[in-house]
């Protein structure tokens, strides 16, 4: 493991200019987060907790102070050099899914292979990720086709095809029923544990305990950063090997 | 793009333009050649003489006017071996249209061509039935005619016309023999006409002592410029005319004939096919539509597909490369249907009897892939730069 965090930044602030009209996102932000950690990053909405993690997962770039991402200043980085690193070291996991429809499951995990360096064996690749999260039964069924908690485990496969160091989890569990949630918690703790590090953004205290550490943001300002003492530990396994 | 609607609808504009282009390339092509072949296989070796003087524009008959100066004694004197040389035939023509009457009921209007006996020598035509008519019979204005096959089934019918008496104007003339058929050459249908004596046509059907024209048929790969030189002399001698500004007449080498209808074609050719270029640009406009419609609709597959780790350049090409299977799949079908339009209209024309090629050239296809092509890199470019000038959190943001 490397000896810098993976993620370090700085005095960070977000400024949004639109028509004229000045916005603050995020005010003079700091902390690290080291390889390998669970957090969550909580707050209610509009508290600048998705614009916070929009910015550390490389989508969006702060208006002011300093962000290392693995060792990599990415102010200094250009957009092609950000998305290269998206492709092979960020994965995302979103609210709503964001599949392609009309598309089969295998394909949208394929999806990022398509923009990898890396273009050998992407199908078997792809199916041995949707086969470790328990959907081999489901490759060749159209996105529209597959249950809510099947789509976002679907997500959860196209964000681990590429073997990412970091997983951002935008409220992953916030369109599911409770069931499909604790498999989505499950998945997660369980990469976790074999080393994935994991960035959880929710607005719900019982989803911010499945984390080791909770960072809370509040009208744009860190105000807590505090280790979970009860961390709450999602039942049945059975999903993953 | 899954719509499939929508994308063929898109297309239209593009397999209608790319059709349109190759129907009227084809068309033009096969109107050209039905032209100039028929020229060349019988105008080969062929100087044409036209009343009044032409300065190179359109013949004054083209415009209504009717030139006087020709007469037939002008003929005559270029059938001299020492003022023209080299020359195997020279034909005088009148022209003029009549009602012609069988037997009081069965009338018929039609060209009445006056000819010389000499008419198969400079004219790619020949007898069916019956005899043609003698240089005596031309010079006495005797009363006999020729006719064309579609003027034997229009009067006639089934009842052999060779020896039955025709009214023309106040003139009875006799039918002596019978064209062979021989289709229309052109505008002109060379079946639809009465061939008569030009002396006769004159005098006795039209009351005047002009003539339309005068054709001279050379001897085989003769100087046709010389020939054009010495006729253009003669005519001076025979009209009193000392400077060439003066000339009542005007002479035309087949070459001439040629070039100047080879240069007319073609810009009507070139012209139409800008006109139906014009709808390929049109069509272009629509694939653009259509296409910022798509980026907008997608902005949060874009989002996604940045998000994944898609670079500008790769977001920019899968735009452009939708655009060009578009346009690519649009010029095929098009391709496609002019190919087979044109084969229709190729179809069409023999059966009225045109001599008419079926012609699609090669080339012509394949600048129209490439067109295709480029109207689809032309008009995708600026809704791919869209999307790939989308900012992530935008685009994954946008509902």
């Amino acid at each position: 493991m490397a000896d810098y965090p993976l993620i370090d930044v700085r005095h960070l602030n977000k400024i949004y200019k639109n028509d004229g009209v000045v916005t603050q996102a995020l005010f003079d932000i700091t902390f690290q987060i080291k390889h390998g950690e669970f957090v969550s990053i909580m707050g209610p909405s509009g508290s600048g907790k998705s614009t916070l993690m929009h910015i550390l997962g490389l989508l969006d770039r702060p208006s002011s102070g300093e962000y290392f991402f693995n060792g990599h200043n990415v102010n200094e980085l250009s957009d092609d050099e950000l998305a290269n690193l998206r492709n092979k070291s960020i994965g995302f996991v979103f609210q709503a899914f964001n599949l392609l429809p009309r598309t089969t499951v295998l394909d949208n995990v394929k999806l990022p292979l398509l923009y990898s360096k890396d273009k050998r064996r992407m199908e078997e690749r792809a199916k041995e990720v949707l086969e470790n999260i328990g959907l081999g039964h489901r490759l060749y069924y159209l996105s529209n086709q597959i249950s809510g908690g099947e789509k976002q485990r679907v997500a959860i496969a196209r964000a681990l095809v590429n073997n990412p160091q970091v997983i951002f989890a935008d409220e992953p569990t916030g369109n599911l029923d409770s069931k499909s949630g604790i498999q989505v918690m499950q998945i997660l703790q369980a990469l976790n544990d074999k080393g994935t590090t994991i960035i959880l953004v929710t607005h719900e205290t019982f989803t911010a305990e499945h984390a080791q550490r909770i960072i809370k943001i509040y009208d744009g300002r860190l105000v807590s950063d505090e280790p979970v003492v009860n961390r709450r530990i999602a039942k049945e396994n059975e999903f993953l090997k | 793009m899954s719509n499939k609607v929508r994308s063929f609808l898109t297309m239209l504009g593009i397999v209608i333009g790319v059709a349109a282009v190759i129907i009227i390339m084809s068309i033009g092509n096969g109107a050209q050649s039905l032209i100039l072949d028929q020229l060349k296989s019988f105008g080969k070796d062929l100087v044409i003489v036209l009343p009044g003087d032409s300065d190179g524009g359109p013949p004054s008959e083209t415009l209504g006017i009717t030139v006087t100066t020709l007469k037939y004694d002008d003929a005559k004197a270029l059938s001299e071996p020492n003022n023209v040389a080299n020359v195997k035939a020279v034909a005088a023509y009148y022209q003029t249209s009549a009602n012609v009457i069988w037997r009081d009921k069965k009338s018929y209007e039609t060209i009445i061509n006056g000819v010389t006996a000499n008419y198969f020598d400079v004219e790619d035509s020949s007898i069916e039935q019956g005899r043609f008519f003698t240089n005596e019979e031309v010079d006495s204005a005797a009363h006999v005619a020729v006719l064309g096959s579609v003027v034997v089934d229009e009067l006639f019918g089934d009842v052999d016309p060779i020896g039955q008496r025709l009214r023309i104007k106040n003139q009875t003339v006799e039918v002596i023999g019978v064209l062979k058929s021989r289709g229309k050459v052109g505008m002109q249908d060379y079946d639809d006409q009465i061939l008569v004596p030009v002396v006769f046509a004159q005098k006795m059907i039209a009351g005047v002592d002009y003539l339309s024209s005068i054709r001279v048929k050379l001897v085989p790969n003769a100087d046709a410029d010389r020939a054009v030189l010495e006729i253009e002399e003669t005519l001076r001698e025979q009209h009193n005319i000392l400077k060439k500004e003066d000339d009542d007449f005007s002479v035309h080498s087949f070459q001439d004939v040629l070039d100047t209808i080879t240069r007319i074609t073609n810009t009507i050719n070139y012209f139409l096919a800008t006109m139906a270029g014009l709808s390929l640009v049109v069509g272009g406009i629509g694939i653009m539509n259509i296409m910022l419609v798509s980026v907008t609709e997608r902005t949060r597959e874009i989002g996604l597909r940045k998000a994944i780790g898609a670079t500008n350049g790769q977001i920019l090409r899968q735009f452009l490369l939708e655009s060009v299977c578009l346009t690519l799949i649009g010029g095929s079908i098009g391709i496609i249907s002019g190919v087979l339009v044109s084969y229709l209209a190729a179809v069409v024309a023999h059966l009225l009897r045109y001599q008419w090629d079926f012609v699609i050239s090669i080339p012509a296809l394949l600048i129209a892939v490439l067109i295709s092509i480029a109207i689809g890199i032309i008009f995708g470019l600026y809704p791919a730069r869209r999307a790939s000038n989308l900012e992530p959190v935008d685009a994954l943001r946008y509902e």
